[in-house]
């Protein structure tokens, strides 16, 4: 392994504090990085942009602080894949779409703008499903990303890019965004530590719209502090960010700490009978098990409780998300920026906007925004969207009487391990089956995560952790105690790409 | 369609019974946008007071704007509305170039204010008009068609779109539908907008210039056969810029709804637009093809929760508003209902107010304001308040007239140089040389001057002749340069002619 292979393979902690001792330059770890992408994503497709003269750019200033003797963050010099729903002032941001192909936003989204500010270098920004719809990024109007697992299989979805990058070791760190489990399914297909904070936790300002009121960005990482320190970094409080909550951040790294340390505190775990059993894969159930059992043989109380209204969660999340976006992507009309298709001189404003979404959007981005439409039309809202939202306060009450026996909930992220690239393509409802265990906490707001718990016919299993809004420092504590029941992160078992 | 007769204005209102309903957007005054720091200015260069927010790129979010929210409690609580203890924006989905999200940010069924009235007078009788609700929203931008002779889209070649008015908060009034007042319709569609324009600024949240489009109006107006119940099919007209063209809108529409309902045709449920030129209006967009706006709660936005106690302050706060104020000047100036209606419809009653407060007779004031002063104000197709001349002087040409330094003719010429110059009466005075010449000897010299150089208009009236004292006194007017009285020159003539005057 040569040297230039070893700083990729580095923790987001370790490399932050290696740079921080000058035993590395960010511009080697940078440029190892960057070496690596060159060497493998020809087969990986996790980026669909990579910023090599701005990620050294910024390597080189924070080699410049560190020479001037400047106090570094606790990432400082680390690496960073974006996903492409994150605007990037300057880096062309096209939300895997041909719609916005070529569009350079003039600004940069609040959490770019933190994580500049905290020296994390941004390699790039990595494939999606278009407008993060979808559970496999295959969406992508350029093309799939693979799973360094096994190439011949998804990396998950919408955020396949991170979870591809950080998988493939093209970067220590990622973000993700999760609408309704966009983080946390390619983290666990892909064997990695993906959280959704609390919504309202991390500002939305600079996130191209999914679905207003269920969008959260979140890190991808390979260890648990890792993403932690990530989350520390990109959440807070932000006045541009209407729905961004003013409260102090919980401390998830301290809360990480201690649960690696195997201290529990006691805590109560929920495991979610409708989350489980039928349509799951036996590997997947079983490595769920072992887990739970991992939790129990360090110190925690585990229950199992009821949510009789997560099983409508799916069709009520089919009505929100997609009538939000319906809305949402309206402003995608050829009169200001991206595509713009049949502009001749001859045809008419509405023919103009009509060309260019039927050019410029894919079939899964069509199908929501025709499928929202229909819910919010005169006559219908209320049999649909209103029907969804009701649905929803459902599911938060579900959640309510859970957490009044246990301190989290947890559960399968996915019935199954990584399916193959082209296997659910052409079937929507089994794709969206994908998203099943992720979308009630979606719903609900609430902090939710996923961190390895094994493998399954050789490919990672995801074990989703939930627990009450703003009680994000919970589910990185029980993750942490699951990761260190393992002895080591699972991704070191991924095959070499 | 056959084309139809236009009927006179009385022998629809003879038949037929109107009802109208005013949709008033109000451009709010604040600083900043309604969901981002921008400029309003008015006036800028075209996509000068833009950001990510207003020019809705993507992943910008909103903020409501506190001071926009602010400004529409207090519109509501003038209007006499309920105030919701909790309400939410909603989006209004449709296309259109001019908006930049393809939706607009407003309220739907959880206006901030609702339920309200506002009493408009009409020659004496009071009328009052029933507020639907109040809600805030933001303004879209401004297109420019280019190419073509109309200026519409329709054969433009391009068109440009300016983004400066997006996103400015913009306050919606509703009425509810106001029936039952037969031919006067008009004048209380008038009357009303001017009653709430001079509430709102009163208020202070707007410039209201309808000229310039902070005050914009849509007039929706059906009309029904007396003794029918069942309200007729309305069409909403916009485009109405001017308070004059408020009332000639609903004059417009009532005579051509009659004649088309005489003729067995339909009205068709519309939008229409408002010609200044010629007073009519022409047919829009149609309803029947109207768009569904699925609306939806705004998710970017958190829900309004105005307290309790922070609406009681701002009711509490609240300025003397435009009825009470009227109330009030019509006891200090001593003036009757009718005067004070003519002074309100004139938009006077301030300038008035503040003229004889400077010291001068309140009748005198009145007069000027309605008299010369509105004149010229007509005249230069400006609002009285826009002259180029205080209270103040004002206060002191009158003034001076009381003390005899300047006869009416004179004091019409000094108003007349303070509006060209702006310079203070006396300097106009010092600078011209207008006083009314008053020195006896020398205006006695000059009559008889005029006496002799007219021996046979003397003779003719000596001899009882009175209307030819006209060709003396105008002789020594032109003698004296027009500084002279007339009225002390007629009687100066006719003593110095041994007449007595028996006018």
């Amino acid at each position: 392994m040569t040297e230039q292979t070893e700083l990729t393979r580095l923790t987001a902690v370790a490399t932050a504090e290696r740079i921080a001792a000058g035993e590395v330059s960010a511009t080697e770890v940078t440029q190892a990085h960057l070496d690596r992408i060159a060497a493998t994503d020809d087969r990986v497709h996790a980026f669909l942009r990579i910023d090599g003269a701005g990620a050294l750019a910024a390597a080189a200033a924070v080699d410049g602080a560190r020479a001037d003797k400047e106090r570094l963050g606790p990432l400082a010099g680390v690496p960073l894949a974006l996903k492409d729903v994150v605007v990037t002032k300057g880096l062309e941001t096209t939300c895997g779409s041909k719609i916005l192909s070529g569009w350079v936003p003039p600004y940069d989204a609040t959490i770019t703008r933190r994580m500049r500010a905290a020296g994390i270098v941004i390699l790039g920004k990595t494939n999606m499903d278009e407008f993060a719809m979808g559970s496999s990024t295959e969406n992508s109007a350029f093309g799939p990303t693979r799973n360094p697992w096994d190439l011949s299989r998804v990396p998950g979805g919408s955020s396949g890019g991170s979870s591809a990058a950080v998988a493939g070791y093209q970067a220590p760190l990622a973000i993700g965004t999760d609408t309704g489990g966009s983080i946390r399914q390619p983290a666990a297909v892909t064997g990695l530590v993906g959280a959704k904070p609390t919504y309202g936790g991390v500002s939305r300002y600079g996130l191209i719209a999914f679905s207003s009121s269920l969008d959260q960005a979140g890190p991808i990482a390979r260890t648990v502090l890792d993403a932690a320190l990530l989350h520390q970094v990109i959440a807070g409080h932000d006045p541009a960010d209407s729905t961004s909550i003013d409260a102090p951040v919980p401390d998830v790294v301290a809360a990480t700490k201690a649960g690696a340390a195997g201290d529990l505190g006691g805590r109560t775990v929920g495991v979610v009978r409708e989350l489980g059993g039928e349509g799951y894969q036996p590997g997947v159930s079983a490595a769920f098990a072992d887990a739970v059992s991992r939790l129990e043989s360090a110190g925690a109380k585990v229950v199992e409780v009821s949510c009789p209204h997560f099983r409508y969660a799916l069709p009520a999340y089919y009505l929100i998300a997609p009538s939000e976006c319906s809305s949402n992507l309206a402003r995608f009309d050829a009169v200001r920026y991206g595509l713009r298709v049949g502009d001749d001189g001859v045809n008419g404003l509405e023919e103009v906007m009509s060309l260019t979404r039927d050019a410029g959007f894919g079939p899964e981005v069509k199908r929501r925004i025709i499928l929202g439409t229909y819910a919010l039309s005169s006559g219908y809202y209320e049999a649909y969207y209103g029907q969804a939202q009701k649905v929803r306060t459902l599911i938060v009450r579900d959640f309510t009487a859970a957490f009044e026996v246990c301190d989290v909930l947890v559960s399968p992220t996915t019935p199954t391990v990584a399916f193959g690239i082209g296997e659910r393509a052409a079937d929507p409802m089994a794709m969206y089956a994908a998203d099943l265990c992720t979308l009630p906490a979606s719903l609900a707001g609430l902090p939710t995560l996923s961190v390895p718990c094994g493998l399954s016919e050789g490919l990672p299993v995801g074990f989703q952790v939930m627990a009450p809004a703003l009680a994000d420092d919970r589910i990185y504590q029980i993750a942490a105690a699951v990761e260190a029941s393992y002895g080591h992160p699972l991704i070191d078992e991924a095959p070499p790409l | 369609m056959t084309t139809l007769a236009t009927l006179s204005y009385d022998d629809v209102v003879s038949r037929y019974d109107p009802v109208i309903g005013l949709e008033t957007h109000v451009e709010l005054g604040t600083a900043s946008k309604m969901f981002c720091g921008c400029s309003t200015t008015f006036g800028a260069e075209p996509n000068t007071q833009v950001c990510p927010v207003c020019l809705g790129l993507p992943g910008s979010l909103p903020v409501a704007n506190a001071a926009a929210i602010e400004s529409t409690i207090r519109i509501g609580l003038a209007l006499n509305c309920d105030i919701a203890s909790w309400c939410r924006f909603a989006r209004k989905n449709y296309f259109y170039p001019d908006m930049p999200k393809d939706f607009q940010i407003s309220q739907y069924d959880e206006p901030l204010c609702v339920d309200g009235w506002l009493d408009v007078a009409i020659g004496g009788e009071t009328v009052r008009v029933g507020i639907e609700r109040v809600h805030l929203e933001e303004d879209t931008g401004k297109s420019l068609h280019v190419g073509g002779t109309t200026g519409r889209i329709h054969g433009a070649t391009h068109s440009l779109v300016d983004y400066n008015r997006a996103g400015i908060p913009l306050v919606e009034i509703v009425t509810r539908p106001v029936a039952g007042i037969g031919g006067q319709a008009p004048q209380v569609a008038k009357a009303y907008v001017t009653e709430l324009r001079d509430i709102l600024r009163t208020l202070g949240v707007s410039d209201v210039r309808m000229e310039q489009g902070s005050l914009r109006c849509d007039v929706n107006v059906s009309v029904r056969r007396h003794g029918i119940t069942e309200l007729g099919t309305r069409t909403e007209t916009k485009n109405v810029n001017s308070l004059r063209s408020v009332e000639r809108a609903v004059r417009s529409e009532m005579i051509r709804q009659a004649g088309l309902l005489d003729a067995g045709d339909p009205i068709v449920q519309e939008t229409r637009h408002f010609q200044e030129d010629t007073g009519r209006s022409r047919p829009g967009r149609s309803k029947e093809e109207a768009t569904d706006y699925r609306y939806f709660p705004e998710p970017d936005l958190v829900p309004l929760a105005p307290e309790a106690a922070w609406i009681s302050e701002l009711r509490s706060r609240l300025p003397e508003l435009p009825s009470a104020r009227r109330s009030r000047l019509a006891e200090e100036l001593g003036a009757a209902d009718s005067d004070m209606a003519a002074m309100s419809n004139a938009g006077v009653v301030d300038l008035v107010a503040a003229t004889a407060a400077a010291g001068v007779p309140a009748p005198e004031a009145r007069n000027w304001w309605l008299g010369y002063l509105a004149q010229r104000a007509n005249a230069a197709d400006v609002e009285p308040a826009d002259l180029a001349i205080t209270p103040a002087q004002v206060a002191r040409v009158i003034a001076l007239v009381g003390e005899g330094t300047l006869s009416s003719g004179l004091a019409r010429q000094v108003v007349d140089g303070v509006l060209e110059s702006g310079h203070d009466p006396d300097q106009i005075i010092a600078e011209r040389g207008l006083r009314t010449v008053s020195d006896t000897g020398a205006l006695t010299a000059a009559v008889d001057e005029a006496i002799a150089a007219n021996p046979d208009v003397a003779t003719k009236v000596r001899g009882g002749k009175l209307p030819a004292v006209g060709v003396l006194v105008g002789a020594v007017m032109r003698a004296t340069r027009g500084q002279a009285d007339a009225q002390s020159v007629r009687a100066l003539v006719l003593r110095q002619l041994g007449v007595r005057d028996e006018q």
